[in-house]
């Protein structure tokens, strides 16, 4: 093992986004020692993309909000099926978090009397993110990143990959990586591992994340034998680019429609009115009389009285709907439907607020959103599944494993709201660093790593460049992706699935027969390889998931069973490894306290 | 189908050279899709860095027939049909292997900044503050940390005099702390001594490049040598200052 370069910590962070970076700066506050670990350079993990905003009941834009409507919104956006507690937390804790990002040094858009701005977003009821133009992620990960920096006892390794986690019996004892640009090996030896991985949009061909996200956290907590959960809820956001081709799925924020854009079909319809679930039928406009006049409401900065614009309904009602407008023949010319801010806003109104969406489009589609509209369609966007935690701590089931993030999963339920997950990524960030903390700090003796098992990963790493084989990864991963959105995208049945599951099978037999040229220098073919197997672990866990679920809620529809069903909202689909195989069980959800039950009735 | 001829560097610190590559355009193409396609059918070695694809977080920054730019930002259309397209590394950071250079020393000037410092904050523990009061600051905040105004700054290009001076980035960076309306340390002696603003002579380079279309010299580097100069060679100004606690 001495071949290898090899550090100790108390705690190690794996993911330099919003919840890793918060992490790892409350566990270096509490006085741990940290290492944290990113596959890209600081500053540029999936936060850095987030435009609309972090969600927050601060109550400066509309004095009505507080936790307990965030907390509401947060329970019906997810279909009920969150864990209630995580959702609380959120609501609760959401606001401090948000202030401590300004006393970082962070800067958000003001309202009239100096303190931060809200807008709206889909599934929240007042104006409830704060944001900075269409850039607030950037603005939330530089400030997280460069508070990091100044931190003693941590330790940054950037452009370094967690491979496999180590275990020391039942306990987590680290973690194995190698360096990116040198292709060297790490061992890396801690009391405790926060995961902050992101997602697995990369599972999919059309989305809207980074090579980055291949579900790495997921398929290592997988194979150190933790649980996950909710893995058939894959979030398709409504409005990704469609055409030109090479931007097809990068996202448009739903802050578009926030700032009281509208979609239309090729009718010139504003369809969405057609598509509110009866479940909110109360709250949103039936008419665009009244829909207008709410976004007048806004736009002059008054209370809005009259009720919200269909537009603004959660996002799995929005990408079904403009997927069913597409089916019947009402598509826009590439296969989507029209997003329209043009007509609703002035130029300078427009490149104030939405200036890189502004720009996204006027240089990778030409076209100008103050004058035309944009042409919008579903794109893999987050994942709301993810290992199984414990609501306060952050735990995982496997002890000294945390997770942290879009990784984890339980809190947004069968669909998340625009703007929850970077509220997300503060709260639990945080809560995750403090108990990775606290454990180690308890935790008595030194994490222990066994030689032969590094040997045999290390081992196993290099396998690709030796074996004989001719296999491409990227064609490999693209087979993937295809077949993904094939078989397993916004409408599933049980035939589809099963072939989907035949289907991981063979691609698992040509990923074994990958072979990479060159060394293992800055080699992204290699690294390409290595996450696939990641990519295959998390296709199946989605797939068998959603096999299970046999109804249709949130962001998982089943053809076959286009209601929901009683029975599935009382119970989370577990996935987790036994030997060699993935099971799946159906655990109870655990029940919202009779306290909360006025709150979420609307009734406190 | 027509097709692009790109000469894309390849190599490492010790050697390299320039090869060719054929690659099939399509609609709205930008270089970034034109080395993904080279990775996926020609050479899955080849490295480059690239995140979002969007413009947003600065991971794709090369050098485009001499130019710094963002490959995901740059279309092939705007390039004539039949002559080859360079794509080479940034030139003021070393190599590491063919597109991918090593850009941690800018991550290190980043660290020695003295931090973020607010004033206390009112009563119910947060701060007002009037949007006209941080538009100036939000601008600069914009940064997507590409590192391309470093890449194409005279000072550390051609000079290599990254041991004295920190280069428009962090210049822009300290503006962003100095003009902060929460914030209360003073930094010009640090700029002057460590960030060595003097070596600039505001050729403007940096913001021509800007993809975010800071302005770098006239926004963050003139004001902050005149802060200096009022600070060390105008002593009446900085009393001035001093005494009526202006920022
Ligand atoms: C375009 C876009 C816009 C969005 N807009 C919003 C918005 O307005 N509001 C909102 O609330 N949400 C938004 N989201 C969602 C939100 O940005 C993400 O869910 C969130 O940033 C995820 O943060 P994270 O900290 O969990 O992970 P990330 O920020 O993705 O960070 C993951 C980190 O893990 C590292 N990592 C992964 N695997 C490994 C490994 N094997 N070894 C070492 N490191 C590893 C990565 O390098 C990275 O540093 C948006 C998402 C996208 C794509
Ligand atoms: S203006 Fe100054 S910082 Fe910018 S490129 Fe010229 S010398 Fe460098
Ligand atoms: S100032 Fe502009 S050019 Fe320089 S790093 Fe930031 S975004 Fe890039
Ligand atoms: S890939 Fe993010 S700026 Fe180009």
């Amino acid at each position: 093992m001495d071949r290898f370069e090899t550090h100790s910590y108390d705690i190690l962070v794996v993911g330099a986004g919003g919840a890793g970076l918060r992490a790892a700066i409350e566990a270096a506050t509490q006085g741990a020692s940290v290492g944290l670990l990113c596959k890209s350079l600081l500053g540029k993990a999936h936060t850095v993309m987030a435009e609309g905003g972090v969600a927050a009941a601060l109550a400066n834009t509309d004095a009505r909000d507080s936790w307990q409507v965030h907390f509401r919104d947060t329970m019906r956006g997810g279909k009920l099926l969150n864990n209630w507690r995580m959702a609380q937390l959120l609501a609760q804790e959401a606001p401090a978090r948000v202030n401590e990002l300004e006393a970082w040094g962070a800067l958000f858009d003001r309202t009239s009397d100096g303190r931060i701005l809200q807008r709206n977003f889909g599934g929240h009821q007042y104006p409830r993110l704060a944001h900075v133009g269409d850039r607030t992620g950037l603005e939330m990960i530089r400030t997280l990143q460069d508070k990091t920096v100044q931190q003693r006892s941590l330790d940054v390794y950037m452009e370094c990959t967690v491979a496999r986690l180590l275990k020391d019996g039942d306990r987590i004892s680290g973690a194995f990586a190698y360096r990116r640009d040198t292709g060297r090996f790490l061992v890396l030896r801690a009391k405790a591992v926060v995961l902050a991985t992101g997602g697995i949009g990369r599972t999919y061909k059309i989305n809207s994340n980074s090579w980055e996200y291949t579900g790495d956290g997921h398929a290592l907590a997988y194979g150190a034998g933790a649980d996950l959960i909710d893995m058939e809820f894959v979030q398709f956001h409504p409005t990704g680019m469609v055409w030109p081709l090479s931007v097809r799925g990068i996202l448009v924020t739903e802050g578009v429609r926030g700032e009281g854009g509208v979609l239309k079909n090729s009718k010139g319809e504003r369809f969405m009115f057609r598509y509110i679930p009866e479940m909110f039928r109360k709250d949103f406009a039936d008419t665009e009389e009244e829909a207008n006049r709410w976004v007048a409401d806004v736009i002059a900065g008054r209370k809005a009285e009259v009720r919200r614009p269909p537009e603004l309904l959660t996002r799995d009602v929005v990408a079904r709907a403009i997927t069913q407008e597409v089916r019947e023949g009402r598509g826009s010319p590439h296969g989507g439907a029209f997003l329209d801010i043009a007509s609703r806003r002035t130029p300078e109104e427009i490149r104030k607020k939405l200036p890189s969406m502004f720009q996204q489009f006027h240089e990778l589609a030409d076209v100008d959103i103050t004058q035309q509209a944009m042409e919008v369609g579903p794109t893999t966007h987050y994942m709301m599944g993810g290992i199984r935690v414990h609501p306060e701590t952050q735990a995982a089931t496997v002890p000294g494993l945390f997770a942290a993030g879009e990784v984890a999963g339980g809190l947004h339920g069968a669909n998340r709201l625009g703007g929850n997950s970077l509220s997300d990524l503060l709260v639990f960030g945080r809560r995750a660093g403090a108990s990775a903390a606290a454990y180690a700090k308890a935790r008595t003796g030194e994490p222990q790593v066994r030689t032969d098992q590094v040997e045999a990963i290390a081992a196993e790493l290099v396998v690709p460049f030796e074996r004989a084989g001719e296999e491409n990864p990227y064609a490999v991963q693209e087979a993937l992706q295809e077949m993904m959105g094939t078989y397993v995208g916004i409408a599933r049945s049980e035939d589809d699935l099963k072939h989907a599951l035949a289907e991981i099978e063979k691609l698992r037999a040509r990923a074994a027969r990958v072979r990479v040229p060159g060394h293992r220098q800055y080699n992204p073919g290699w690294h390409t390889t290595l996450d696939l197997d990641n990519l295959l672990t998390v296709s199946e866990a989605v797939t068998r998931a959603a096999i299970e679920r046999r109804e249709s809620r949130g962001a998982h529809t089943r053809v076959e069973y286009p209601e929901s069903d009683k029975r599935f909202g009382a119970v989370n689909v577990i996935v987790r490894r036994q030997g060699e195989t993935m099971a799946v069980v159906q655990e109870p959800l655990p029940q919202v306290p009779d306290e909360l039950k006025p709150v979420l009735a609307g009734e406190a | 189908m027509e097709e692009a001829h790109l000469k894309i560097f390849r190599g490492d610190r010790d050697s390299g050279a320039f090869q060719d590559y054929a690659v099939p355009l399509h609609e709205g193409m930008v270089v970034l899709d034109a080395i993904h396609f080279v990775q996926a059918h020609q050479a899955t070695d080849l490295a480059c860095r690239w995140n979002c694809k969007a413009g947003r977080c600065g991971s794709c920054s090369a050098e485009v027939n001499g130019k710094p730019k963002l490959m995901c930002m740059t279309r092939m259309d705007q390039f004539p049909a039949g002559t080859p397209i360079t794509v080479a590394p940034m030139k003021a950071f070393p190599v590491i292997k063919d597109l991918v250079c090593d850009v941690s020393w800018n991550y290190e000037v980043n660290k020695r900044i003295p931090p973020f410092n607010p004033r206390p904050p009112e009563a119910d523990g947060t701060w007002r503050m009037h949007q006209f009061d941080i538009d100036r600051v939000q601008e600069f905040r914009k940064c997507i940390e590409c590192f391309l105004c470093q890449d194409v700054c005279h000072v550390l290009r051609d000079h290599d005099k990254k041991d004295s001076f920190a280069g428009p980035r962090f210049l822009v960076r300290m503006a962003s702390l100095e003009m902060h309306p929460l914030d209360v340390t003073s930094r010009t002696a640090y700029i002057k001594d460590q960030g060595g603003i003097g070596y600039c002579n505001i050729t403007k380079c940096c913001t021509e490049v800007c993809p975010e279309s800071i302005h770098i010299t006239d926004n963050a580097i003139i004001p902050l040598k005149e802060r200096v100069v009022d600070d060390f060679y105008d002593p009446v100004r900085r009393l001035v200052r001093w005494l009526t606690g202006q920022q």
